[in-house]
């Protein structure tokens, strides 16, 4: 259970410094429009809108932008794609497990283009996008390719004389609205399960990054998928707000900011969707003294600093033992200052830019807002460079539970270090939140590590690691980070909606 | 005769082609005309031993195979049948050539086999244990542990799905294993070898041993570093195995043994579609089917409409050269040959009235005619004993009440149809009898994703489907005690 974190430490460092294959800096941008019914069509009231590259601030090309009747024509399609008796509704759920592991083929081959591509309208790393985004997104794929024919219901012993057993149906019609964050490996978490169970889908990727998404549009056609099945339509908060209201939508899925999750659960009210939903989080990674100094340190730096701090599970609030306090605040301010900022397709960069210009200032608003309550500076604070989004990996020391740094969620390279001495109290600070979408405890002891994992209220708990995503294993969050799980076999879940058959016998038959 | 290259005759053992120790060899025959295809060598305990040694090192716990994700075994099963499909087209002749099977069969078993594969691929990593709210101050939760090392003995009829069957829950689960198979068809087992070491399959976790039962075999099911045992015969052998796995080290076994399943036909059927039904469920294969529908049973009311519809569509069915269209090729070998050949002269003798068939086929190669009995009665030999051949038993009933018990009187358990559009008439009948598969309005539709395997003297355990992986996973549960501290709600 507890395996040796400089093992785990060198193999994530290892796995993405193996040189990746060289990147294309300017791949061709080949989609733009919305895709609807395995086509390409433009946005029928005209509007399109510009997507940026964040590390130069330029824009990269325009994007049709999806209107209202767009989103009509679009569930339309997947209404019609869902309609009983057709191909999709008829083909053996092995065979949809063999499209779906088609498209992690397709992927697969064109793995350089789409890493580099992501890379040049997010901006994020091109090896962790070619490694890490691209491998989760094709094992993902793969993952609920198999679960395709293995969603079985029940046969159960129901009193009388009845044969009674249960369906796992598709819900239906999906709106699925992706963040800007990860963005093909959202869209691939949201795609596998849905695709899986059989039901249809409609798909916004956010307006920060919709280029992969409109690529791996296309893929599904050429796996094969029938039209219809899978519609992909970039544009803003309103084609989203559209897609929430449409009354032949079945079902919502959403990863997004908290306070638009609450929109979206207010949204769906009347019509009774089914929702789930992926928010914010303000997660605690609590570090106890008798851990390996360096290692944690190392562990805690990316737990925050990953893709630029772009990451709903980022460890921001990093607690530590009182009695390493000191030295561990010394090491992490020298890693934060180590940390390579730069041009994403390097291969020695860690940290790109921040994805947009609003993100960038509320960021820097934050940060100062932690120099003005109080907290101690111990490395960055500003922004990074003179063009594009980037921002100086920032450390905090001495902060406090009640400073706007602690509560509230950055979403960005600010690491706030806080001090505690004892369990029952780390306890209820790390609880003393809204939030509960992960948490990690780093320490050998087996009794405080069982404790610490009972006590904590968090969808994911993390021993002597951090940010460890497999597909078999759930993920979401307590309170308000969140409703539901992804992933895994509950992931299934989300897609299915349960029919109950009961059959009325002559006789008793068990 | 198609002229087919036969790429690979050793033993398998460790990712390499070897000669047996002794350095013997058996022939494998071509049913068609009897010849010999090629020689084939011969293992026996010194090279089982020397194959179980290499699975068990293949099984250490810090080996290759036990230390890379389930998901990685999964991605190897889908290379797997990616391979087979590549080569769907040789594997269909050699299986023709070995085993008499017509080819468009063997093509379109290949491709099950694959899709059965993929199932297994998909399943990898999604073999889950329980975290379980225990009694007392304590953290319980199961672990599926692969079985180990796996002994698997193959049969004839159908090579390379039994082939399959067997190894995809082994990959699956990340077990290893040593496989036996039939010597009347070696020569399958020995490709798909090459292609698992093809799709990369550490060394010693698939062997392959061809040989003998009473040598090869009982090696296998003898020897102590074999935890678990499957085998699909006859059911005579499966006693044989069970002995022996238990006067060893109590080996887990499952098997899959021999069948005399009733398909019966209710007066509400369609008589021609029923016909069709029962037509295949009898002669597929040639009747060398563990499930084939044995036992025809068909109500009063539609009788004599039912025999005449039979026989005329067993009248119809073509015997010859399996490379070329036809239903049916020849029978195995010279001993199942005479086995079926006795049965028929033993319903003739019963006074059953032969209304199709009864005889050889040609001089040369084991070609029987398809047979059918009308007016079988239960206590007649070919109604009570497995023929294994292409033979049809028709047999009259009048009531569903009369029939579940005349369904159950058997030693056997392994499969049952019912033809008949009463929802409450088919689903009474699928819940009495005991049996392992059971349809309605079809008969023999086995898929990937449904559990197959036999009550009663059919057998023991399950393959395909969710059950089948039951098989090759031990669970383990672990209880960690808890800190004795008042814990936070």
């Amino acid at each position: 259970m507890f395996r040796n974190i400089r093992k785990i430490v060198h193999l994530q460092k290892a796995k993405f410094s193996a040189a990746a294959p060289a990147p294309q800096t300017n791949p061709e941008i080949l989609y733009t429009g919305l895709f609807i019914n395995n086509e390409w069509v433009k946005s029928s009231d005209g509007r399109t809108f510009q997507t940026e590259n964040p590390a130069t601030g330029q824009v990269i090309t325009e994007v049709q932008q999806t209107g209202k009747s767009d989103v009509d024509r679009a569930v339309k399609a997947a209404k019609d794609a869902f309609r009983l008796g057709s191909p999709w509704r008829t083909m053996d759920a092995s065979q949809r497990g063999v499209l779906i592991n088609r498209l992690a083929d397709l992927i697969e081959r064109d793995r350089i283009y789409l890493a580099s591509l992501e890379t040049l309208d997010n901006g994020k790393p091109y090896t962790a996008a070619y490694y890490g985004d691209l491998g989760g997104v094709i094992k993902n794929l793969r993952y609920y390719a198999g679960w395709a024919d293995k969603n079985q219901g029940k046969v159960v012993p129901t009193d009388g004389k009845y044969f009674a057993y249960t369906r796992h149906e598709p819900v239906g019609i999906c709106g699925q609205i992706i963040p800007w964050n990860f963005p093909l490996l959202m869209a691939a978490w949201k795609l596998g399960p849905a695709l899986a169970t059989g039901n249809t889908v409609v798909m916004k990727p956010a307006e920060q990054t919709p280029l992969t998404a409109l690529y791996l549009a296309q893929l599904v056609k050429e796996a094969g998928f029938p039209p219809g099945v899978v519609n992909m339509l970039p544009g803003f908060g309103d084609a989203g707000a559209a897609i929430v209201e449409h009354p032949d939508v079945d079902k919502i899925a959403f990863t997004g900011s908290t306070e638009v999750g609450k929109l979206i659960q207010r949204g769906v009210a009347d019509s009774l969707k089914r929702v789930t939903l992926e928010l914010g989080g303000k997660s605690p990674n609590i570090i106890l003294g008798d851990v390996d100094l360096e290692q944690a340190v190392e562990a805690a730096h990316h737990a925050l600093f990953y893709n630029m701090g772009q990451c709903c599970t980022a460890g921001s609030r990093t607690f530590v033992e009182d009695k390493i306090y000191d030295k561990f605040v010394e090491l992490a301010a020298e890693r934060a200052k180590r940390r390579v900022v730069g041009d994403p397709f390097r291969p020695d960069v860690e940290s790109g830019p921040q994805i947009d210009s609003e993100q960038h200032s509320k960021i820097l608003n934050l940060i100062e807002s932690g120099r003005t309550q109080g907290a101690k500076l111990v490395a960055g604070g500003s922004r990074a460079g003179d063009k594009g989004y980037f921002i100086q990996p920032t450390v905090f020391s001495e902060v406090k539970d009640d400073m706007e740094i602690a509560t509230t969620e950055i979403f960005g390279p600010v690491q706030q270090i806080i001090r505690f001495s004892n369990l029952e109290e780390v306890v209820e600070r790390a609880n003393n939140t809204v939030y509960g979408l992960a948490a990690a405890v780093f320490t050998k002891d087996l009794d405080k590590a069982n404790y610490l994992i009972q006590a904590i209220r968090a969808g994911t708990v993390w021993v002597n690691d951090y940010n460890i995503f497999g597909n078999q294993v759930p993920f979401g969050g307590f309170k308000q980070s969140g409703i539901g799980r992804e992933n895994s076999e509950y992931g299934l879940r989300n897609y299915t909606e349960v029919k109950a058959v009961v059959v009325k016998l002559t006789e008793k038959n068990s | 005769m198609s002229k087919v290259d036969i790429k690979y005759t050793k033993l398998f053992i460790n990712n390499e082609w070897v000669d047996a120790a002794s350095k013997k060899t058996f022939p494998t025959i071509n049913p068609q005309d009897e010849t010999v295809i090629t020689q084939v060598a011969e293992g026996d305990k010194a090279d089982v031993d020397k194959a179980v040694s290499a699975a068990k090192k293949a099984f250490h716990r810090y080996s290759e195979w036990r230390t890379i994700d389930a998901s990685q075994r999964g991605r190897l099963l889908l290379k797997l049948a990616d391979l087979m499909e590549r080569d769907v087209k040789y594997l269909a002749e050699l299986e023709t050539l070995d085993c008499g099977k017509p080819i468009k069969n063997a093509e379109n078993e290949i491709l099950w086999s694959a899709g059965i594969v993929r199932y297994y691929a998909g399943k990898a990593d999604k073999i889950l244990g329980n975290t379980i709210p225990a009694d007392g101050e304590v953290l319980t939760f199961t672990l599926k542990e692969p079985v180990g090392v796996c002994g698997q003995i193959l049969p004839w009829n159908y090579p390379i799905p039994m082939f399959i069957w067997k190894v995809a829950p082994v990959l699956a689960t990340g077990c290893t294993t040593i496989i036996k198979p039939a010597e009347q068809s070696p020569l399958t087992a020995l490709a798909l070898a090459a292609l698992i070491k093809e799709a990369g399959v550490p060394a010693g976790v698939v062997n392959v041993i061809p040989g003998y039962g009473p040598t090869a075999g009982a090696a296998i099911t003898h020897h102590p570093d074999v935890d678990k045992v499957a085998f699909t015969g006859s059911t005579e052998v499966g006693r044989i195995i069970m002995s022996a796995a238990a006067a060893v080290n109590l080996k887990r076994i499952t098997l899959e043994l021999g069948g005399k399943s009733p398909l019966v036909i209710c007066n509400d059927a369609d008589v021609e579609q029923a016909a069709i039904i029962a037509h295949n469920a009898a002669f597929s294969n040639g009747g060398q089917c563990c499930v084939a529908g044995t036992r025809t049973y068909v109500q009063s009311g539609i009788y004599d409409k039912f025999v005449e519809k039979a026989t005329e569509i067993a009248k119809k069915r073509s015997v010859g050269n399996p490379f070329e269209n036809v239903d049916q090729g020849p029978q195995i070998d010279q001993d199942m040959f005479d086995k079926v050949i006795g049965y028929i002269d033993a319903g003739k003798k019963s006074g059953a009235r032969c209304v199709v068939g009864g005889s050889r086929i040609g001089q040369v190669g084991y070609y029987i005619q398809p047979t059918v009995f009308a007016d079988v009665k239960d206590d007649m030999k070919i109604a009570r004993e497995e023929i294994f051949g292409p033979v049809q038993s028709i047999l009259k009933f009048d009531t569903l009440e009369e029939m579940i018990d005349r369904a159950n009187n058997t030693e056997y358990g392994l499969g049952a149809g019912i033809i008949t559009k009463d929802i409450t008439a088919a689903l009474t009948f699928v819940k009495h009898v005991r049996a392992g598969s059971t349809w309605i309005n079809t008969y023999e539709h086995i898929v990937a994703q449904t559990p197959f395997g036999g009550f009663k003297q059919s057998g023991t355990g399950r393959e395909l489907g969710e059950e089948g992986i039951q098989q090759y996973l031990e669970n383990k549960t672990v209880t960690i005690s808890l800190p004795k501290k008042p814990l936070l709600q």
